[in-house]
């Protein structure tokens, strides 16, 4: 058996607002290629988890370990503010669930796409057009539709853009917060298989929060179930919801409606 | 021959928090093993636990107390207490399992279903098309649907389509739940074909046959779970 190391490993983080529990005593490790979900009702911490793991959020106990490309273990609240930009621009990336808050709204679709590259060193005009249009292609937007602005789009478009503006630079770790919240079924459908379609073949790790156990089946490996602020059960996903041992993760898999 | 799965004083119980935590004992104290070329049909009437137990050796169902141990590129490793991502990787290379229903993601091809296991296990991406393509001719899925999703197929072909993606990558351990129950007879000889190709490779067979003609055919031992079946009534 080959020992793999942790691409991400949290220790104990505790986040407040101010005499408020936001999430307590979180641990987990997150390895190469895994995709971890976290489900949990409105208001159980899941966004503050992601966003305290994320750089976003400063936790009042706890650390973050990152495993750099170059081999290297960071704290991510130890490191400088421009170190931490830094890594958040080249290494992570950000799929808000409303794609206002992860697009620039005033720019181009093209634009959109080639900001992050441009981020990352390109300069070459040309390349960087034809990869933000190859991109486009990759999440089923026409390529006409390049030089219009996100808010032409629908929702479910403005979602995918997102999600190429975000992918484009090549990020180990992707974070997603609900990002097929709001879009009607068919859309959903189409946008999971392109995500679980994206992180298989660029092998990428990421961190999934969600309120819906099917979208967590679909595209998690593993799953963590959080209750006012902390990780009551976890475990392989497939095992989590067909066999759920926490009586509030029994609830929640008994809850489903079926179609 | 060699040992491939061994299990070891497994206990099984559900706890129902949300019915007043009623609390259902199933098995107790089960021991079997199983050794590469061999075919174990599990038996028992219905509902006595037999796919309950094949997913307890899947990792899906958790186990209160004992082991199981699969022989993963030559270590034994107890799925009971591994880590998930162990877990995966012995179901990625190790450790195949035909359930009685496909469960897949709309929109995508029958051709990608099939052989998407034979490339995370490692299988090059042409080499996976193929195979997936053999398999889906010999078990009689007309060439004109591999384009579409089996969300929309026949039961009997969804069931086709999960014994193919089941036998695209050369599992050391099989596990079949049912895998001729909605077939007809034809294609019910292209899987005991498939299964007796697996023995002879060396593959380890767990499986549930409600058709006894198939289990004589393909098995070489038999295991009657329901002897070990807690009885509810104390």
């Amino acid at each position: 058996m080959t020992t793999r190391m942790p691409l991400i490993s949290v220790e104990d983080l505790t986040v407040t607002y101010g005499d408020r529990i936001g999430c307590n005593g979180v641990s987990f490790d997150l390895f190469p290629g895994e995709v971890l979900g976290i489900v949990g009702e409105s208001g159980s911490g899941k966004s503050t988890l992601l966003n305290a793991v994320s750089g976003q959020l400063e936790p009042a106990v706890g650390q973050i370990h990152y495993r750099t490309r170059l081999n290297e273990t960071a704290d991510i609240y130890r490191m400088s503010e421009p170190e931490r930009r830094f890594l958040m621009r080249t290494d992570w990336a950000f799929v808000h669930q409303n794609p206002r808050d992860g697009l620039r709204m005033g720019v181009s679709a093209g634009a959109n796409i080639g900001e992050r590259l441009m981020g990352v060193g390109w300069r070459h005009y040309g390349e960087i057009r034809s990869t933000a249009l190859s991109w486009l292609g990759k999440v089923e937007i026409f390529e006409d539709r390049v030089d219009d602005p996100p808010t032409t789009f629908s929702g479910g478009m403005q979602q995918r853009l997102q999600i190429a503006r975000n992918l484009v630079s090549g990020p180990r770790l992707v974070f997603m917060d609900e990002p097929t919240g709001g879009l009607d079924v068919s859309v959903q459908a189409r946008l999971l298989d392109l995500l679980r379609g994206l992180v298989s073949d660029l092998g990428l790790s990421a961190i999934i929060v969600t309120h819906d156990l099917a979208v967590a089946r679909l595209l998690s490996h593993r799953l963590m179930v959080m209750q006012g602020g902390e990780v009551v059960e976890s475990g392989l996903t497939d095992q989590v919801l067909d066999d759920p041992q926490h009586p509030y993760t029994q609830l929640l898999v008994s809850s489903i409606l079926q179609v | 021959m060699t040992e491939i799965l061994r299990v070891e004083n497994i206990s099984k119980s559900f706890t129902l928090h949300v019915q007043q935590q009623a609390v259902i004992p199933v098995f107790e104290d089960i021991n079997l093993a199983l050794s590469a070329g061999d075919c174990l049909a599990l038996t028992g009437a219905s509902g006595a636990g037999k796919s309950t137990f094949m997913r307890m050796v899947y990792a899906n169902y958790v186990c209160q107390s004992g082991q199981i141990n699969v022989r993963h590129q030559g270590d034994w490793i107890d799925v009971v207490s591994a880590a998930p991502h162990t877990i995966l990787d012995i179901r990625r290379v190790t450790m195949g399992y035909v359930s009685q229903f496909l469960r897949v993601i709309p929109r995508v091809s029958t051709l990608d279903v099939v052989a998407e296991p034979a490339k995370m296990a490692g299988m090059e991406v042409e080499e996976a098309a193929e195979k997936a393509k053999s398999l889906l001719h010999r078990l009689n899925i007309p060439e004109a649907l591999w384009s579409l999703s089996p969300l929309t197929f026949s039961g009997g072909e969804q069931q086709r389509v999960n014994i193919a993606r089941g036998f695209v990558t050369d599992y050391p351990l099989l596990l079949l739940d049912e895998p001729t129950a909605s077939l007809d007879a034809a294609n019910k000889a292209v899987v005991l074909d498939l299964i007796d190709e697996a023995k002879a490779r060396g593959a380890a067979v767990l499986g549930i046959f409600h058709d006894h003609e198939a289990r004589e055919r393909v098995c070489t031992s038999e295991f009657d779970i329901s002897e070990f079946r807690v009885k509810s009534d104390g």
